[in-house]
């Protein structure tokens, strides 16, 4: 296939996960703050979400220490800001748009429904957060489901899901890095003061369910990233993720992508196979922040090998 | 005299191919019409059927207009046409091979050498190269219209990238999800495989020895206007949709980037004018285009269509001399006439034009899109004076014709059913051989009284029945 066609596939689905991903870190807030709490630890817990981003200075440089308010218009509504919500969305629909050739007609129609609509659902902002997050859930949910029953299954649809995997790893993440407190150790206790914390993460990564199914007991720290990072059932896992990443890398596989699969398989490996205090052994937050480092590359290689292909001549 | 009503006799009698058409309109509910209406819009926006508006923001993407009446024709009627067609359409091929070859239509006379080799779409590159199948305008866009009388005629012949087949289509899909009772009730010449004719006959011009061709659809890119109809031909197709970028030349072949590297290419079907198909030969400051590209065309290695130097074909000073063509090529005596034109190089043509220009519609010969044009009738004194000027400071850079009364179709308006202007636009493919889908594009001006059905000047299109 055409490597720019693979270029707007990947980055079509990227985004739409990348939207998904917002939403749900946005949905901890939004829970939080319907729980009795202090400014103070709400505006702290702003900081570690926009800097598990990436976007912690950007914020500041426009609108200074984050609130509430602020925070939420930015990172869902801001149409200036290229990481938010809808430019996300827009950005979806823009690279879907570039290739409406080679995804099927209702993926078409799905994405730029959920574009068109975004404008009449980013009007309803102030008033009712929650639903618009949810509406965005929701949206993210057809996407898929339009993704895996319309979609031939050849190399576009691959490069389609190498995107999602890709972000979907990288947004599950940085949303354990933004409830992350550096040094902390990982034990479960379920006393400790930040515990519902945890619940909420859990809940806003549709995982809450999963959890008492699979541990049948309080909720932890240790057995939170235990589940995020390395149960291979858990579809937003870090070790589902890699495993179907390196799978669709295997399968559009070149000449020049061996290197690229191999160091995917590495981490996949890890994961398939390490224990979560044995990967954790420096801290929840370094080997979240490696793992990251590890993601950036994965997406540097693909590119080069697949997507922006030198001239052959 | 009045324009030719497609729907009634002079005597507001339902012409024969109207009958049942008509009958059922008169069985329908006015608010069913008006919901059937409004779902029709929303399909149209769903599906992204829109084309761009040059110099706005994003977020100003149109639809055109479309009417939920259709446009039928009877069986006899079409078949009449399409003879012409095809006739037309083979001269105009014969033409630019002689054009690009011996040049025996200026030997003889038939057209003045001058006209032809001084025109700057006149392309000296390709002179003596020798495409496939003598073919150079596989995808022809005629547009038609009929006259007072109800004759068909050529207003124009669109032969460099002809477009709008796509509303054709998606016209059809809207009136069948929307009238499914119609097309019981009606024997509808069907369209929809346009696409699978369009690629078979993209094949069979491949350059010779090439066993399975692989075709591909160069497109502007996402902004061009009509990057819609690209995406969704190529889609239809199953072919790539490719930019420049995504192209290169290597030892005189055309290759397209892959992610599994370079892939060979033997047919372009390309939606880019001339001028920006290749950096190296035409236009420099180009980023549409693919460095090389009229190199490996002229060595044989690729076909491109249509064929570069097709717009000496569709130029409006060749127009007139489209009947010619068919005499001095085929033999035969033209089925298809053109409209009256006066060639203002002429001296008689041009007294006869000055002494009438309140009347006359005057064109530029290299003018499209409705510019460097004068309506005499809707025209004041001092335009017409000032273009009088231009004309006498240039006469050999005008033609002028009549202005025609098209012929009207009954239409959705806000007030109701009115008879508006309409045209059609068939789309003729010749490769080994020559294929028209019964009817094309039908495009209709809103405007009460207005005669330009351009999608960007107001008009609206609707579905070509052609009756079986």
């Amino acid at each position: 296939m055409l490597s720019r066609t693979a270029d707007h596939l990947y980055w079509m689905s990227r985004q739409t996960e990348r939207a998904e991903n917002l939403a749900r870190m946005l949905d901890v807030h939004h829970r939080h703050s319907l729980l009795p709490h202090t400014s103070d630890e709400f505006d702290r817990q702003w900081t570690a979400t926009l800097s598990a981003l990436g976007q912690l200075q950007a914020f500041q440089e426009r609108h200074g220490a984050p609130t509430n308010e602020r925070a939420f218009e930015y990172l869902a509504f801001d149409r200036e800001n290229p990481g938010s919500i809808v430019s996300c969305l827009g950005a979806a629909r823009e690279n879907a748009r570039a290739v409406r050739g080679s995804i099927t007609s209702e993926m078409w129609e799905t994405l730029n429904t959920t574009w068109l609509e975004t404008r009449n659902a980013a009007a309803h902002q102030a008033s009712d957060i929650g639903a618009f997050l949810e509406w965005v859930r929701y949206r993210a949910h057809l996407s898929r489901g339009v993704t895996l029953g319309t979609m031939l299954r050849d190399d576009a649809f691959q490069f389609t899901r190498l995107g999602t995997f890709l972000e979907g790893a990288d947004g599950t993440a940085r949303m354990l890095l933004a409830r992350t407190q550096p040094g902390t150790p990982l034990v479960d206790d379920p006393t400790l003061p930040d515990s519902y914390a945890w619940t909420l993460l859990l809940r806003s990564l549709s995982a809450f369910e999963v959890y008492r199914k699979v541990y049948r007991d309080a909720v932890t720290p240790r057995r939170v990233a235990e589940l995020l990072i390395l149960r291979d059932d858990l579809p937003r896992s870090l070790h589902r993720c890699l495993q179907e990443l390196h799978a669709n890398l295997l399968l559009v596989g070149n000449q020049g992508s061996a290197e690229t699969a191999r160091r995917a398989g590495a981490v996949y490996s890890s994961l398939r196979y390490g224990r979560v205090d044995d990967l954790c052994a420096n801290g929840l937050d370094q080997y979240l922040n490696e793992f990251l480092g590890t993601i950036a590359d994965l997406s540097w290689r693909i590119a080069r090998d697949f997507l922006l292909p030198a001239t052959a001549s | 005299m009045a324009a030719y009503d497609e729907m009634l006799t002079a005597d507001h009698v339902r012409r024969d191919h109207y009958q049942r058409y008509g009958a059922w309109l008169d069985a329908q509910d006015s608010d069913v019409i008006a919901r059937r209406r409004a779902e029709a819009d929303s399909l149209f926006h769903r599906v992204g059927i829109t084309f761009a508006v040059y110099g706005e923001d994003e977020g100003t993407e149109r639809l055109i207009p479309f009417d939920v009446v259709p446009r039928v024709m009877a069986a006899d009627e079409w078949r009449t046409l399409e003879a012409g067609l095809k006739q037309r359409v083979r001269a105009l091929n014969a033409f630019l091979h002689d054009v690009y070859h011996g040049q025996e239509i200026l030997k003889a006379g038939v057209i003045p050498a001058d006209v032809i080799l001084c025109n700057t779409q006149y392309r000296p590159e390709m002179q003596d190269v020798d495409v496939p199948g003598g073919i150079y305008a596989h995808i022809a866009g005629i547009d038609v219209i009929r006259d007072e009388a109800g004759t068909f005629r050529v207003l124009e012949d669109n032969l460099r990238v002809p477009s709008g087949v796509s509303y054709m289509l998606e016209n059809r899909k809207v009136m069948m999800r929307l009238f499914p009772e119609l097309f019981v009730n009606h024997r509808v010449a069907p369209v929809e495989h346009y696409p699978d004719v369009l690629l078979e006959n993209l094949r069979s011009v491949a350059p010779i020895g090439v066993k399975e061709p692989i075709v591909a659809l160069l497109t502007p890119g996402a902004h061009n206007s009509a990057y819609f109809e690209h995406a969704f031909l190529a889609q239809q197709m199953g072919i790539e949709l490719v930019e420049g970028q995504d192209l290169f030349v290597r030892d005189d072949s055309v290759y397209m980037r892959t992610t599994m590297g370079p892939k060979r290419v033997d047919v372009i079907y390309r939606r880019i004018d001339d001028d920006f198909l290749d950096p190296l030969a035409f236009r420099p400051d180009s980023l549409l285009g693919v460095p090389g590209l009229l190199a490996a065309y002229r060595a044989g290695r690729v076909t491109i269509a249509n064929a570069i130097g097709t717009g000496i074909a569709d130029d409006k000073s060749i127009y007139p001399y489209v009947p010619d063509m068919v005499r001095f090529y085929l033999g035969e005596s033209p089925t298809l006439q053109n409209v009256d034109t006066f060639i203002l190089r002429n001296p008689d043509d041009l007294a006869y034009t000055l002494a009438h220009l309140p009347e006359l519609v005057v064109k530029e010969v290299h003018g499209a899109g409705g510019y460097g044009m004068l309506i005499g009738p809707t025209s004041t004194r001092s335009e017409i004076e000032e273009f009088r000027q231009r004309i006498v400071a240039n006469p050999t850079n005008y033609i002028a014709q009549p202005t025609l009364a098209l012929s009207t179709c009954p239409t959705f308006v806000e007030k109701g059913l009115a008879p508006r202007h309409i045209d059609l636009r068939p789309y003729v493919l010749s490769g080994r051989d020559i294929t028209i889908v019964p009817g094309g594009l039908t495009r209709v001006a809103l405007r009460e009284g207005s005669l330009v059905v351009n999608s960007s000047q107001g008009g609206g299109t609707k579905d070509t029945w052609v009756l079986e």
